[in-house]
């Protein structure tokens, strides 16, 4: 028995102040995006069906957050992402966006949260820190204050239809949970804690943003539960893609704009001025020449890169691919050209030695979840 | 984990012989590696399989893995449970979790193979 796709990593890799709780609870450790990662701790499947039916926390420190404050932050970010600040006017209201390049490529895709007057917190992808704050911070007028939060901030996603019950009981008497897609502050158990109802899972639940000296205190209080499992990012993918949500990465870069990404929900119509608005729009007019799809095979379990086929010709490669618990089959996105992309539409992928066939679908794969029962 | 009456092989491959038939499964210490199994993919009866050879390949959620036979022959029978219940690789590893019996043409193969003392310094080492 060999890894077909064994790795070495020999760089420096960074440690998030849970590290040693993960080597406590047995987790599997690896190196994803410069980091030492627990992948998983009892199992894949098991810690992924946990977070769809009860509840799973994950350890999310390692990815970025920055602070925007002043009089122009709000002009001046909303001339870099490409959706609309303006939807999170509102004061603790938060939204999910892409930034752009010029030509309109991704740079990253983030979350906006308007945490307070004249300020904003972004939390962006571990893997894009540098790159992301080099990018932002280039194109902020001087009175801007920009400060990267993101070596003293701890952030523990805590995810499924149970976890607004754990916070509840940790928060105590009279606290009313933040809206979807809103963020406050509270106290768990006296330690102070912003709670952004948001996630990566399609389930409902909170990201628990604290002080980095805090984030072990926070981990052990959700592990003193007996509904809570810890989660690697092996479930936190499996997850994420049973509901077709995009990896920076796999599903998109700097390659390719946001309509082809099926991304539009995040570029308003009515949007101008923003950096890359005149490449997005060219795509939005002509139509996007291929497009992300969902995929849905009967066998095997798709990957990254194998190749997707059309009448016996190679017509794209698999971004994210993975095995989904919930339906027990491979699931995969695609790019393929735009006149395939159709759900129903028939393709093939080559897994290995054996052909599959694969059918496009609309995403999410698994329709039916907390979120989904919340916001119906 | 290692039982004492099988062989093994250094892609943790182990034999159990029964007669001129082999058993052929993956060690406990290779399904721990790979976590939770999805699917086996198996030759089927009548196939030939070479020592060292890949005959099949196995799937977790998060990698993918050849199988190697460590010994030579006719296959003569398949687990074809492992189709609806892959996971069985992982419950029972040296029983119900077996892929395949050969009908072996050369037993000198087996002196190849290791004991599971030594395959357990062998995994020591690897680790």
């Amino acid at each position: 028995m060999t890894d077909v796709e064994g790795t070495i990593m020999t760089e420096d890799l960074l440690r998030t102040p849970l590290y040693r709780e993960h080597l406590a609870l047995n987790a599997r450790i690896v190196p994803f995006a410069g980091w030492e990662m627990p992948v998983q701790y009892a199992g894949i499947i098991e810690e992924h069906k946990a977070v769809r039916s009860s509840v799973g926390i994950f350890d999310v420190c390692h990815m970025a957050e920055f602070r925007f404050f002043g009089f122009e932050a709000f002009d001046s970010l909303q001339s870099i992402v490409t959706n609309d600040l303006h939807k999170i006017d509102e004061l603790g209201s938060a939204l999910y966006t892409v930034m752009c390049d010029e030509d309109g490529g991704i740079i990253d895709d983030l979350i906006v949260y308007h945490t307070g007057d004249l300020e904003y917190l972004i939390i962006a992808n571990a893997a894009n820190r540098q790159t992301d704050w080099d990018w932002i911070t280039s194109h902020l007028p001087e009175g801007v204050e920009a400060v990267d939060e993101s070596d003293r901030t701890g952030l523990i996603a805590v995810q499924g239809p149970q976890a607004l019950e754990v916070i509840a009981s940790l928060a105590g008497e009279g606290f009313e949970p933040p809206a979807r897609f809103h963020i406050a502050e509270a106290r768990l158990d006296e330690i102070p804690v912003l709670l952004a109802r948001t996630g990566y899972t399609g389930e409902d639940g909170v990201e628990i943003v604290c002080h980095a000296d805090h984030a072990v205190a926070v981990w052990r209080l959700l592990l003193s539960f007996a509904e809570v499992t810890p989660c690697g990012l092996g479930a936190r993918d499996t997850l994420r893609l049973e509901m077709g949500y995009p990896l920076y990465g796999s599903d998109m870069d700097r390659g390719v704009d946001p309509i082809s990404a099926g991304l539009g929900w995040v570029v308003p119509k009515a949007k101008t001025g923003y950096i890359g608005a005149e490449a997005i729009s060219r795509v939005r007019e002509s139509g996007p020449a291929r497009k992300l799809v969902g995929l849905e095979v009967s066998e095997g379990v798709p990957r990254h890169e194998y190749p997707v086929l059309h009448e016996g010709t190679e017509v794209g490669k698999v971004a994210s691919g993975t095995y989904s618990p919930t339906l027990a089959h491979g699931i995969a996105t695609a790019y393929v050209p735009a006149e395939l992309s159709a759900p129903g539409t028939e393709l093939v992928i080559a897994i290995r030695r054996k052909e599959v066939a694969a059918t496009v679908v609309r995403p999410p794969f698994v329709k039916q979840t907390s979120l989904s029962a919340l916001s119906s | 984990m290692y039982p004492k009456d099988l062989k093994y092989d250094k892609e943790h491959e182990w034999v159990k012989l029964d007669g001129d038939v082999a058993i052929i499964g993956i060690s406990d210490f290779a399904q721990d590696q790979l976590g939770e199994v999805v699917y086996v993919d198996l030759p089927s009866v009548g196939d030939e399989v070479a020592a060292g050879e890949s005959f099949g390949e196995i799937e977790s959620v998060k990698s993918v893995s050849e199988l190697f036979s460590p010994l030579t022959g006719e296959i003569v029978e398949v687990n074809d449970a492992l189709g609806d219940a892959p996971e069985t690789v992982n419950e029972d590893a040296y029983g119900d979790g077996w892929m395949l019996k050969i009908k072996m043409s050369d037993a000198a193969e087996l002196d190849e193979l290791m004991s599971a003392e030594e395959y357990e310094a062998f995994i020591a080492e690897e680790a």
